[in-house]
């Protein structure tokens, strides 16, 4: 089984991130169907990832499962890992030790969402968790109703407010640091972000 | 065609009305002294008569029993029923319904299957509240009580709920998705008769709006208010403004953003509570180090009435003696988001003598479950979640802790068991310790795991099961299994409704075991297992008593889905694609079918086929 609205996601190169890779087609939020704090978990009721193909970003890195619930759907510990098994619904919030819930703007939705950048291991990670959570469904609807002409969707840029206030571009330092500064996220249209200086392509999102 | 499935008739067809069952009626009825009247008159008395009796029924499967008497019956038992239960939204529109039960107080209705829980099921497949919304606003404008299990409901339908049904009372949301906190907005500020509001497990999103200010000032009707599954921030102040002025107020059951500071200022204001839901059980981040802690342990004495707690969201065991004073009263105490230690639950659990409903993490290992053995003699349901649900070999509750559950808490009716590992012989024990287990559920993480101490199958502890616990009516299997557990099953399980099954059984065999051996199968969900057509045609005989079948990642091919939807009418046969599947491949991802009056449903989305 795999992922849900034919997403981009297979398309993406499983080696490495390049800035094809970070920009995000999204439409409108749309139907609040899809989890609010970040992605499909194993477990969840919303979703469709697949677990066991989903090749995200960096495979070599060891994924660190210290604190006792790590969301399976997006770590790839192991191969054995199966849709929906074991069936626990909701499991990824029983004994969650930490969570770092952050607001998700995407310009030109009227809602806002939640991600726990706990939850990741790296940007690919994320990023790919907000395309689901954007759903594809809603660009279909976006361009039949707004009669867009581009195929691909609207592009956006994936952006950040830090701890000190300033916006930044999602990929421009380590993720680590990246999970403790980011306040929120906010998916800009590209043509705004040209005007705020921030096109140059993230130095980190393709590695962790 | 009654709308409760789990009745045990002969395959559901419009009505007969035989006119002989009439005749009796009039037969019954004589002797009023009116001999002129006799055809007519003692009619009317008898159905005056059974519509006052008839109000007195409450058992939806009596009342479907009286409904099938005569003609009459019929008539009056769908005038006096007041609350309908629809256990899947698609097997009758909300015309017929409405069409029928013309004087609906509270509707029940239940949607997606369970395994949609698990990711197995693609969003937007449908079970949407809409059209239910419309037809109950014009068919039961005096509707009072809807309870929801895994529907979708968006913000607009909430919005009808409140501003349509001028008179309504509980809203129950359970496993449902696709409204949020605007939705809530509207509802709550427009219904003003509100007694009930119980979000449970449900996806609400955040749409940043703050729906507690937006209940109504002025005393409340609020009995039940219960949004721990909410992931938002709540206005804090507003929530205890409403509880001060909520005086019936005996549920209330916090989100995780509530700090156990903001919990004692709740509890405070209202001690009559019966059942609490404790929120994030932690201080929040910004209350200062040198303040004084309130005295939580006199706030929970002071709720003498408190029977039911949980919640513990993001707990600090450090804080967990506050609650040694209601521990002696508790029924149900929920620690399923506590990741406590054995030594951390010992000291309350050795307290509730009257416990019966007990779920919990397994990082309380078996040494943990057996403290719980040692203490509660009355427990009725025990589940026990997975902190870390991964395939290790390694787990923290094993066939220690289920035998050691087993032989002391005798009376145990249900039971959900994650764990990593699992003995024939403890479940065996299981079986006779416990005879009157309803529902058995175990779930051996590891797929295919033999009894690590035998390296049998687990064969011989399911059929154990089946064979001792006379009252079973849900199953679900796990482990290392072969065809003679289901052979077992078709054989023991007479009074089975529910069962689960995943990556198990050898062949056909299997499935046509249970098919044809369990005549009371409503229920029956397999994901992952070798059963191809030839098993699906062996239920043709039953599949029209059954609410559905869920078959994914099985060997069902699109040609022998085909056959049993062109020998079976009434059964919506549905293929459900992944994302990578051609439309036109043979091999079937998942299949859901089910019963229905009304043929082919028309909101289905791309990805679903119906044959």
């Amino acid at each position: 089984m795999s992922s849900e609205n034919g997403k981009r996601l297979l398309e993406t190169d499983a080696g490495g991130l390049n800035f094809e890779a970070t920009e995000l087609t999204l439409g409108l939020p749309g139907e609040p169907r899809v989890t609010s704090d970040g992605g499909a978990k194993l477990g969840s009721k919303r979703g469709f990832s697949e677990t066991v193909d989903l090749k995200l970003g960096d495979n070599n890195q060891e994924v660190k499962l210290g604190h006792s619930l790590q969301e399976a759907a997006k770590s790839p510990v192991s191969k054995t890992q199966v849709v929906g098994w074991p069936p626990v619904r909701g499991f990824a919030k029983r004994g969650k030790k930490s969570c770092k819930y952050v607001k998700v703007a995407v310009d030109g939705a009227p809602y806002l969402r939640k991600v726990d950048l706990e939850i990741y291991n790296s940007y690919q990670q994320l990023l790919t968790s907000l395309e689901d959570m954007f759903s594809c469904f809603t660009i279909r609807n976006y361009l039949n109703e707004k009669k867009i002409d581009q195929v691909n969707g609207i592009e956006y840029m994936p952006t950040y407010e830090d701890k000190d206030g300033d916006w930044m571009l999602v990929g421009d330092v380590p993720w680590q640091m990246f999970v403790e500064s980011c306040k929120r996220l906010r998916l800009m249209k590209s043509s705004e972000a040209v005007g705020l200086g921030l096109t140059t392509g993230p130095k980190y999102a393709s590695t962790n | 065609m009654s709308e409760d499935d789990e009745r045990q008739q002969s395959p559901p067809s419009d009505l007969e009305f035989v006119s002989n069952k009439a005749r009796n009626c009039n037969a019954t009825g004589s002797g009023s002294g009116h001999p002129e009247l006799q055809s007519t008159y003692p009619d009317q008395v008898l159905e005056n008569v059974l519509e006052n009796v008839l109000h007195f029924l409450t058992s939806r499967r009596d009342r479907n029993a009286a409904s099938l008497v005569c003609k009459s019956w019929y008539r009056v038992e769908a005038l006096t029923r007041s609350e309908l239960f629809i256990g899947n939204c698609y097997a009758v529109s909300p015309g017929r319904a409405t069409a029928r039960f013309t004087r609906v107080k509270a509707l029940h209705l239940k949607g997606k299957p369970r395994f949609a829980d698990f990711n197995l099921m693609p969003p937007d497949w449908g079970a949407h509240f809409n059209p239910w919304a419309l037809a109950m606003a014009k068919a039961y404008p005096w509707l009072e009580k809807v309870h929801l299990k895994r529907m979708s409901v968006t913000d607009d339908d909430l919005a009808t709920l409140a501003e349509l049904f001028l008179g309504f009372k509980e809203l129950v949301l359970v496993c449902c998705d696709g409204f949020g906190t605007s939705g809530l907005a509207i509802f709550v500020s427009k219904c003003r008769q509100l007694k009930v509001l119980d979000l449970i497990e449900s996806e609400v999103s955040d749409d940043e709006t703050d729906w507690i200010s937006c209940f109504p000032e002025g005393e409340s009707n609020l009995e039940s208010l219960i949004f721990d599954c909410v992931e938002c921030h709540i206005n804090f102040e507003a929530l205890d403004r409403l509880v001060a002025r909520s005086p019936s107020l005996k549920k209330l059951k916090l989100n995780r953003y509530v700090s156990i500071g903001q919990l004692y200022r709740l509890m405070v204001r209202a001690p009559q509570l019966t059942h609490l839901g404790t929120g994030s059980f932690s201080p929040s981040d910004i209350a200062g180090q040198g303040d004084q802690e309130p005295d939580y342990v006199a706030a929970f004495a002071a709720c003498r009435s408190l029977v039911c707690l949980s919640g513990f969201r993001e707990i600090i065991p450090d804080y967990l003696p506050a609650i040694y004073p209601v521990c002696a009263n508790l029924t149900s105490l929920n620690f399923s988001y506590a990741n406590i230690t054995a030594e951390q639950l010992k000291p309350i659990i050795s307290k509730c003598h009257k416990l019966q409903t007990f779920w919990v993490l397994d990082s309380i290992c078996d040494e943990g479950l057996q403290a719980v053995a040692a203490t509660c003699k009355d427990l009725r349901e025990l589940r026990v979640f997975p902190v870390d649900p991964r395939e290790d070999n390694d787990g923290p509750v094993s066939e220690v802790g289920l035998q050691a559950i087993s032989e002391g808490c005798r009376k145990l009716q249900s039971i959900l068991y994650f764990c990593q590992r699992m003995t024939n012989a403890a479940v065996i024990a299981m079986s006779k310790n416990c005879p009157d287990l309803v529902v058995f559920r175990l779930c051996i993480m590891g797929r295919h795991r033999p009894d690590p101490v035998t390296g049998e199958p687990m064969d011989d502890g399911f059929g154990a099961i089946v064979m001792n616990c006379k009252k079973l009516t849900r199953l679900a299997v796990s482990g290392l299994l072969t065809d003679k557990a289901f052979d077992y099953i078709g054989r023991h399980g007479k009074l089975v409704r529910t069962l689960s099954v995943a990556f198990a059984g050898d062949s056909d065999m299997a499935l046509k075991y249970v098919l044809e051996g369990c005549p009371q199968l409503q229920k029956l969900e397999i994901r992952d297992s070798p059963f191809g057509d030839a098993a699906l045609r062996s239920g043709l005989h039953h599949y029209y008593n059954m609410r559905f079948l869920w078959m994914s990642s099985c060997r069902l091919t699109r040609h022998g889905c085909q056959e049993i939807a062109r020998a079976m009418p009434r059964l919506v046969v549905e293929v459900i694609r992944s994302a990578d599947e051609e439309e036109m491949d043979d091999v079937v991802g998942t299949l859901y079918m089910y019963r229905s009056l009304e043929g082919p449903r028309t909101d289905a989305p791309k990805f679903v086929t119906i044959l």
